[in-house]
């Protein structure tokens, strides 16, 4: 679900935020209240491990108390939680110990010289929005997402799964938004060709 | 006419929307001709819609364990560490 984004505040917000600036705990139980659960659906999705989502909610949480007084209030709080809560995690994705990638470029088709594909794509089948319903299913698609280079993994999650918009991607990541679309483009190719085995027609 | 290869190059543009009229025709001109482009354009239509589905397939309660909000509120009254 992508995140709030009207600029402007409702009365309720505004009053919440004047509580939590003047140190009101009971404020800050609401606030937690109010956005951990779908902040930690964010968390188990981007981590899809239940401690680090909880450790990266908790510091999520931490680090905006701690940045309340900078907080401008130029963006709604669910929108600004939700970027801190994102980058929490992405740190914690790259201080992961590496499980082993594959090289992008193997997993890029490859055409003939007259620019025809070398091998023909074939049609997937009508159902596989159906298969994923089985719990097998999903996790080949988990392990074929983790199979992709970090770079190019995390751009994926942050468009394609948590559908956030270029530019907040880029924001994100510290990157450009040419690049991001670039890293899409490619890590969406090689998750095709990962994939492909599974959903063609005619596949076991 | 444009190559499968200059096809691929122009597919995420094509599926966001973002080429302009001209660039549309010849991209789909091209389509009208080449089955495996257009296999191809489906499936990579279809990567992004799985990747979705099979995490909103696995999304479980959104609700926040009551013992995670008093650890995270027990948090934030510690000193930093050092």
């Amino acid at each position: 679900m992508a995140p709030l984004d009207q600029a402007v505040q409702d009365d309720a917000e505004v009053a919440l935020l004047a509580r939590l600036r003047a140190g009101d705990p009971a404020a800050f139980e609401q606030l937690v209240r109010a956005h951990g659960g779908r902040l930690l659906a964010v968390a188990r999705r981007l981590l899809r491990d239940e401690e680090d989502a909880r450790d990266a909610l908790q510091e999520a949480f931490v680090s905006a108390f701690k940045g309340l007084p900078g907080f401008g209030g130029g963006s709604r709080l669910g929108t600004w939680l939700h970027s801190i809560l994102v980058n929490a995690a992405l740190m914690r994705l790259r201080r992961r110990r590496r499980k082993p990638e594959q090289a992008l470029d193997d997993l890029l088709p490859s055409f003939l010289d007259d620019g025809h594909h070398a091998r023909p794509p074939a049609p997937w089948r009508q159902d596989a929005h159906v298969l994923v319903e089985q719990r097998e299913t999903r996790e080949f698609v988990h392990a074929a997402i983790d199979r992709l280079p970090e770079s190019y993994r995390t751009v994926l999650l942050l468009r394609d799964v948590e559908e956030l918009d270029t530019e907040t991607t880029a924001r994100a990541l510290g990157i450009t938004a040419n690049l991001v679309k670039v890293r899409l483009h490619r890590a969406r190719q090689a998750l095709r060709t990962l994939l492909s085995p599974r959903f063609e027609q005619g596949a076991a | 006419m444009i190559t499968c290869r200059d096809l691929l190059g122009f597919l995420h543009d094509y599926t966001a929307g973002a080429l302009n009229e001209a660039q549309t025709r010849t991209f789909e001109e091209h389509l009208a001709v080449c089955p495996p482009c257009v296999a191809y354009l489906a499936t990579y239509r279809a990567v992004s819609t799985l990747s979705l589905a099979t995490q909103q397939s696995d999304a479980s309660s959104d609700e926040l364990p009551e013992d995670l909000v008093r650890a995270i509120l027990a948090a934030r009254d510690r000193p930093s560490a050092p």
